[in-house]
């Protein structure tokens, strides 16, 4: 048998002025189950909140319904003083007679019925309400960082100088990702590999960093603090411990024309390679596609030179599983490839500008390898065709992004700047050239960014035309750029030397399968969702997994480096806990009515349900049913309204529970 | 003349099946902006609109519901991923059971309530009181459930037969 206790709120006069709170306490005693009935001025005050204990305990009561504000407001307040009062805090509910009534109604009369209602209703509700033991899980104090890029790094220092292991699994044979390949970084115009280096470094030698580099994962299994990953160490052909990174092999390799991808194809480099000359780790990789050894089974060339014997043709990828409590995905971007359009990609506009076909029109990226003194000119800028340094130069702007009819409708965020800071590396390197930007919105919110956008233009010449390109062609060895200057309402025409293209920013190529492995959302573009984007944009709704940088959308390296050390933050917060402790509103399964159809697992957003195997004693299979993981459940029911047999429910709002609600009115 | 002023011969039991998140929310920033509604409307308060099984909507009509909404976050908006979404798709197949029952579908209404429309609600809970207040009392399940107590339609002879088998 329950005893309740209703405590009805005046809110001051809030509640009371609109609602008779004396009758509708003298009504609610009046129910079944009802032990004891009040109302009080403020509920929520230390007076208040002492009455609400010391009753409980006077009038030994097993429920509690308090009559205030919106329970999104004070739940937590009274389900504390619950607790303190002795009761197992999910025993108590609130009914919302402010917000939802007295101050929504101005007529006493129906307000106070419908106040009396409410909390009719709360009384029927909690009489079905269970304990709930709160769910504690433990945590493994290790994280996982996908992706090596500034964001990646950023991340793994900011965690493993908290004294915590840090993991980080980066695709391609170097850290780095896009930032070791700018030239120079906006608004300051200082070298990228300057800044970036360093860094890199400071990972490898990072005792509490472990790096997989040329590895890419396999599978994600487990939950927030208790994730179980596998690790695909692809195959290097060089053993990483022996190798001594003195390049001699590179040297001696005969297979020396292969384009590198690091270089955007404009530069070239051997079958055994570092990406580029300050890789982490310095350890080459052998590009099996392109090597001699491995087309005709002859050359072994780099095998014999090298000295520590590190060579392996042999080698096999390898999985390593690791245990980690978090994840920090950190992918980073890729640029719009309009040249070629992926298999099945939605997005139109394929092929246009000539790039691909006319050599000399080139994307922003190729433009940084040009402008960088490590790339392969060497810090000249030199057209591809002929090795000219043009003297005419297009920057074009949105090329893919806000475009919706084509298919992309948001803005990359970061081509407005670097196409500025294009503009000026071309002029500090080709003083008697003329650089012309074709544009929509000159977009350069940021500190120091506008300022820089302006130095572009008033110090060094760039010429500004607000206006789309319409048509682009080869003549001769110019490409002619046609479009509108719809600030004067004239055509243009430009023959210039070389073209250069601010392509849209995109999610790296295979995020929406890496969000499968992972179980997070992403958008129609593949870029990874946040939990809210306001006030949890570093948090997947997946809980314990983070996001660092541009993989959540575009962004400039500020930006992602602040979005790295949050999420770093989040980690840590995660980490200060031993035992995680989640609010046990989870679904739970009665194995005795689940047939083992799944439908709740297709159903669950969050990869909770699992599958459990029923054996008798003799080890014999006797069911499959459906098991809800606690630690992932994220407690939206939506398993319990599909399940057919009704054989899951979620603790807190159970059938039972909402049915009493109905039928008390 | 202000609404709540009015006095009329016959409202409406209204029941609302909202989400925490939005809705709810929305239900509240009303309350908070001191915006007026017919108070006939009593809420019922879910983690999602995912949760909702229909049942519900059918065990509120039974209890005496004249009108029954249902309301959740914008698609896209959903705090658990894609729970709207399974709502959406659960109530699409569900208003044409209802329909077959005999259920006017004007006494059931679907939305969706973002936790910054205050506005929205009250002017979502408005129509719906004025619409089935206008069709008046929901008699159907009531009428059957008499119908099935005291008429002994339910007493037939085969009935009787298998009774005497026993």
């Amino acid at each position: 048998m329950s005893r309740i206790g209703v405590f009805i709120c005046h809110c001051g006069e809030n509640i009371s002025r609109t609602v008779d709170v004396e009758r509708v306490a003298a009504e609610v005693a009046k129910l079944p189950g009802v032990a004891f009935s009040t109302d009080y001025k403020y509920m929520c005050s230390d007076p208040g909140q002492n009455l609400l204990k010391k009753t409980i305990q006077d009038h030994k009561l097993t429920h509690v319904v308090v009559a205030a504000c919106s329970p999104r407001m004070h739940e937590k307040t009274f389900r504390k003083a619950v607790e303190a009062g002795g009761l197992n805090p999910f025993l108590c509910e609130m009914a919302n007679i402010r917000e939802h009534c007295s101050w929504v109604h101005e007529d006493m009369e129906e307000a106070t019925l419908k106040a009396i209602d409410i909390v009719g209703m709360m009384v029927e509700r909690v009489k079905k309400n269970r304990v709930l033991p709160a769910i504690t899980v433990p945590v493994t104090k290790r994280a996982l960082v996908i992706g090596g890029g500034i964001a990646g790094i950023q991340a793994a220092l900011d965690i493993a100088d908290c004294g915590h292991e840090v993991i980080l699994v980066e695709r391609e044979p170097s850290i780095g990702g896009h930032m070791a390949q700018l030239s120079e970084t906006f608004p300051t115009l200082d070298c990228s590999q300057c800044i970036m280096t360093p860094k890199m470094v400071d990972v490898a030698n990072h005792p509490k960093i472990t790096l997989h580099t040329f590895s890419e994962i396999e599978l994600v299994e487990g939950y927030i603090g208790n994730f179980q990953v596998t690790i695909k160490k692809k195959a290097r052909s060089v053993n990483e411990d022996k190798c001594t990174g003195c390049g001699v092999c590179m040297t001696k390799c005969p297979q020396k024309k292969i384009p590198n991808k690091f270089d955007q194809n404009i530069g070239l480099r051997t079958a055994i390679y570092v990406p580029f000359p300050q890789a982490v780790p310095n350890t080459p990789v052998i590009d099996r596609e392109n090597c001699t050894w491995f087309k005709t089974g002859k050359c072994g060339v780099c095998q014999k030179v090298c000295g520590p014997g590190a060579v392996d043709f042999e080698q096999e990828d390898r999985l390593i599983v690791e245990a980690v409590g978090a994840i920090v995905v950190s992918t980073g971007f890729d640029l719009y490839s309009i040249a070629e359009k992926p298999k099945g990609s939605p997005i139109k506009g394929y092929g246009e500008f000539g790039h691909g076909k006319i050599p000399d029109v080139i994307d922003g990226m190729t433009f940084e390898r040009l402008a960088s003194a490590s790339g392969p000119t060497g810090g000249k800028i030199l057209r591809p065709s002929d090795g000219m340094e043009p003297k005419q130069i297009v920057f074009i702007q949105c090329i893919g992004s806000r475009a919706r009819e084509k298919g992309i409708s948001y803005c990359s965020k970061v081509c407005c700047m670097y196409t500025a800071k294009h503009t000026m590396l071309y002029h500090h390197k080709v003083h008697d050239g003329q650089a012309y930007v074709f544009f929509m919105d000159a977009r350069t919110p940021g500190k120091s960014y506008d300022e820089f956008w302006r130095r572009s233009i008033e110090e060094e010449e760039a010429v500004y035309i607000r206006g789309m390109v319409s048509r682009l062609y080869q003549k001769g060895d110019k490409v002619v750029v046609m479009g509108s200057d719809i600030a004067v309402g004239v055509q243009v025409e430009i023959e210039a030397d070389m073209v250069v293209l601010a392509t849209a920013v995109m999610p790296q190529k295979g995020a929406d399968l890496l969000a499968q492995k992972l179980g997070i959302s992403y958008d129609k573009y593949h870029f990874y969702s946040e939990a809210h984007a306001k006030l949890r944009p570093v948090e997947c709704a997946t809980a314990g997994i983070y996001l660092a940088g541009a993989c959540q959308g575009p962004k400039d390296i500020p930006e992602t480096v602040s979005q790295a050390s949050a999420a770093a933050a989040k980690v840590m917060t995660l980490f200060s806990k031993d035992k995680l402790e989640r609010e046990p509103i989870v679904a739970r399964v009665r194995e005795v009515g689940c047939v083992g159809c799944f439908a709740c697992k297709k159903v669950c957003a969050y990869g909770a349900v699992e599958e459990k195997e029923i054996r008798d004693r003799q080890g014999n299979l006797i069911k499959v049913v459906a098991y809800v993981n606690p630690g992932v459940c994220g407690g939206c029911g939506t398993c319990q309204a599909t399940c057919p047999s009704k054989s899951v429910e979620l603790d807190g709002y159970t059938d039972e529970q909402i049915v009493a609600m109905i039928e008390a009115l | 003349m202000k609404p709540s002023s009015v006095k009329y011969d016959f409202e409406p039991k209204i029941i609302a099946f909202v989400c925490t998140w939005c809705t709810y929310a929305g239900a509240d920033l009303a309350g908070t902006s001191r915006m007026q509604y017919p108070s006939n409307v009593r809420v019922l308060k879910f983690p999602c609109t995912g949760r909702i099984d229909p049942v519900f909507i059918l065990k509120a009509f039974q209890q005496g519901a004249d009108g029954v909404l249902v309301s959740g976050c914008h698609p896209g908006d959903c705090h658990y991923i894609a729970g709207n979404f399974h709502a959406r798709r659960r109530f699409a197949a569900f208003r044409k059971l209802l329909e077959f029952i005999g259920v006017d579908l004007n006494r059931l209404q679907f939305s969706w309530v973002s936790a910054a429309e205050g506005g929205k609600w009250v002017e979502v809970v408005t129509d719906l009181t004025e619409r089935v207040r206008e069709m008046g009392p929901m008699v159907e399940f009531k009428e059957l459930a008499l119908e099935e107590q005291w008429s002994g339609a339910i007493n037939t002879p085969e009935l009787k037969e298998t009774y005497n088998a026993i």
